[in-house]
């Protein structure tokens, strides 16, 4: 489907429709049909477990090239904060932030910055009642996505405060006019990303209508060219702007702690978020005025396209906030307003439903009910689907047939077989 | 077809970690039939919370589902001490469960209380020493 982009791809030379990621896809996003993977656009969330999961390394994720900055007259890179965990000693965040100028960009502005905003107008906005309880944080575009496709009842529990990224991206570009009195179209704004979801959201935004970022570059991408930058600098510039709050939301807990209060919530890894997000819906987690979640084990420091391990990375992160102010950055009056989501955040009925239509639905499942009985339930994924419940829903979509199930197929060969032998 | 789905889960006894799994797989049918989603949730609610008594007060039991496009209609039946004073135990903070379980955060005198809450029709039916059948109805409201 041409409406969705997406950033994680399949290079289908290298696939050899193994079930790694069909087994691990946490929305049930892949088929294998005639021995490829295929991903059901609809349903992928960019989440990118495929990417760590696949030994073939078939999938990747899509995110610009260095060259494509070259486009622009006036360059600003917005990194991460999760790029400061991947070098070995690091002790001053203005090394990597020099090595980004050396490489090709003109400006640099952390988007721990922005995160020390966001988190100043999030404790503001709770604490002013604005917001519905318990706030789900909107810094991981993949468990937006997973809200918007699963979860409809916590559509207004996902706080409508843009993500840092976004409010970077914003503030660069204005800042940057203001400095050359260039044309906003002529200042590129990128994005260094650990993450294939925030390529997506770069691309096709859940929060407003057009990002302010005009790429994202992968930091494993980026990766040689800074670090060899970072060896040969004959000066290092003064560029950081960020306390230890800002820099902290590079992993799990990390913008939590910017509540600066008790009564919060931070699961990380795509399975603890999604039992944390039935768990709410059931409301059964109560007295938590705030949720951070995060796709990745170990928060964006997880992200599958960071270099080095995300718990090794966290830790360099500690190392580095240490003796940090607590934040650099504050609001001004009327920056709030500057910060909400453009769009509403709506939940999309089709993706998961069997069809529009409640009679139909009914008896597609009162057939899956009957298909999955006859299925063996070991969940192989032999077939093609993820699990014999997702074959049958498959079956009754038209999408697959029963001998796809190889178990089912070698009882009917048995069958031929033994109406063969009794006929000879 | 029949105008229902009709579903049905054995409600294991004493086993906390497996309460809720009637509960998450009827919520996870009613999405996929595209069910209204307040419903869904009050259905959810409710059977979990029945299900949690089931396992701390009855030594499990069965949960029977029907699933029809304007409603949910679920019996949860065990068979348990049975309920001596229905009346009493529809007041929010009573509680009979035991230590054990309230350090684990139930038996705040919430189930039955949060049961009528969430659902459009409740009934018990109850013999001492022989069991208890619970009625929830949950009508789709558009």
């Amino acid at each position: 489907m041409s409406t969705y982009f997406h950033s994680v791809e399949l290079d289908v030379d290298k696939c050899c429709g193994c079930t790694n990621c069909l087994k691990r896809c946490p929305t049930e996003a892949i088929r294998i049909y005639d021995g490829k993977a295929q991903i059901l656009s609809e349903r992928c969330i960019d989440c990118g477990e495929c990417i760590r999961v696949c030994p073939h390394h078939a999938k990747r994720a899509y995110s610009s090239k260095i060259d494509d900055i070259k486009n622009f007259k006036y360059k600003v890179a917005i990194p991460a904060p999760s790029l400061y965990g991947q070098f070995n000693n690091l002790d001053n965040v203005n090394i990597v932030l020099t090595g980004l100028k050396e490489i090709g960009f003109n400006e640099i502005f952390e988007v721990s910055r922005a995160a020390e905003l966001v988190s100043e107008a999030t404790r503001k906005l709770i604490k002013e009642n604005k917001l519905n309880k318990p706030v789900i944080s909107s810094a991981c575009p993949a468990i937006v996505r997973l809200i918007k496709i699963r979860f409809p009842e916590l559509c207004d529990n996902v706080m409508p405060l843009l993500a840092p990224i976004e409010v970077a991206a914003k503030m660069a570009r204005k800042e940057a006019v203001e400095r050359t009195g260039l044309k906003p179209d002529e200042i590129g704004i990128f994005f260094i990303t650990p993450c294939p979801a925030k390529v997506t959201e770069v691309h096709t935004s859940n929060s407003v209508k057009k990002s302010e970022c005009d790429g994202a570059i992968g930091i494993s991408r980026i990766y040689p060219e800074l670090t060899k930058a970072m060896d040969h600098l004959s000066n290092v510039e003064n560029l950081a702007r960020s306390g230890l709050i800002g820099i902290g939301w590079a992993t799990s807990g990390g913008e939590s702690a910017g509540m600066l209060g008790e009564k919060y919530l931070a699961a990380d890894g795509i399975e603890n978020a999604i039992h944390i997000l039935e768990e709410l819906e059931d409301e059964h987690i109560r007295d938590v005025d705030f949720v951070e979640l995060n796709a990745c084990s170990g928060g964006c420091v997880g992200g599958v396209l960071t270099v080095e391990n995300p718990y090794v990375a966290q830790a360099r992160i500690q190392k580095l906030r240490k003796y940090l102010p607590v934040s650099m950055n504050h609001l001004n009056d009327g920056d709030i307003d500057e910060m909400m989501w453009e769009n509403e955040l709506k939940f999309d009925a089709d993706i998961f439903r069997l069809s529009d239509d409640i009679f139909k639905a009914m008896e597609m499942m009162d057939r899956m009910e009957n298909i999955c009985k006859d299925l063996p339930g070991l969940d192989c994924g032999s077939c093609g689907s993820p699990t014999c419940r997702a074959m049958a829903e498959d079956i009754v979509k038209g999408k697959a047939k029963e001998t796809d199930c190889i178990h089912k197929l070698k009882e009917q060969i048995q069958r031929v077989y033994d109406q063969l032998k009794n006929t000879i | 077809m029949s105008n229902a789905i009709h579903l049905h889960y054995d409600v294991s006894a004493d086993d906390f970690t497996r309460a809720g799994e009637a509960s998450g797989s009827v919520k996870k049918r009613l999405k996929s039939l595209g069910y209204n989603s307040d419903a869904i949730r009050r259905v959810a609610i409710a059977m979990y919370e029945a299900e949690i008594n089931m396992v701390i007060h009855a030594n499990g039991g069965y949960c029977d589902v029907d699933i029809y496009p304007d409603k949910v209609e679920i019996l949860l039946a065990d068979s348990g001490p049975g309920i001596p004073d229905v009346e009493k135990a529809m007041q929010e903070g009573f509680s009979t469960a035991p230590d054990n379980v309230r350090n684990l955060g139930f038996g705040a005198g919430m189930g039955l209380p949060n049961i009528k809450k969430y659902t459009d029709e409740m009934k018990i039916e109850t013999t001492i020493g022989v069991g208890t059948n619970l009625y929830l109805t949950v009508n789709v409201n558009e």
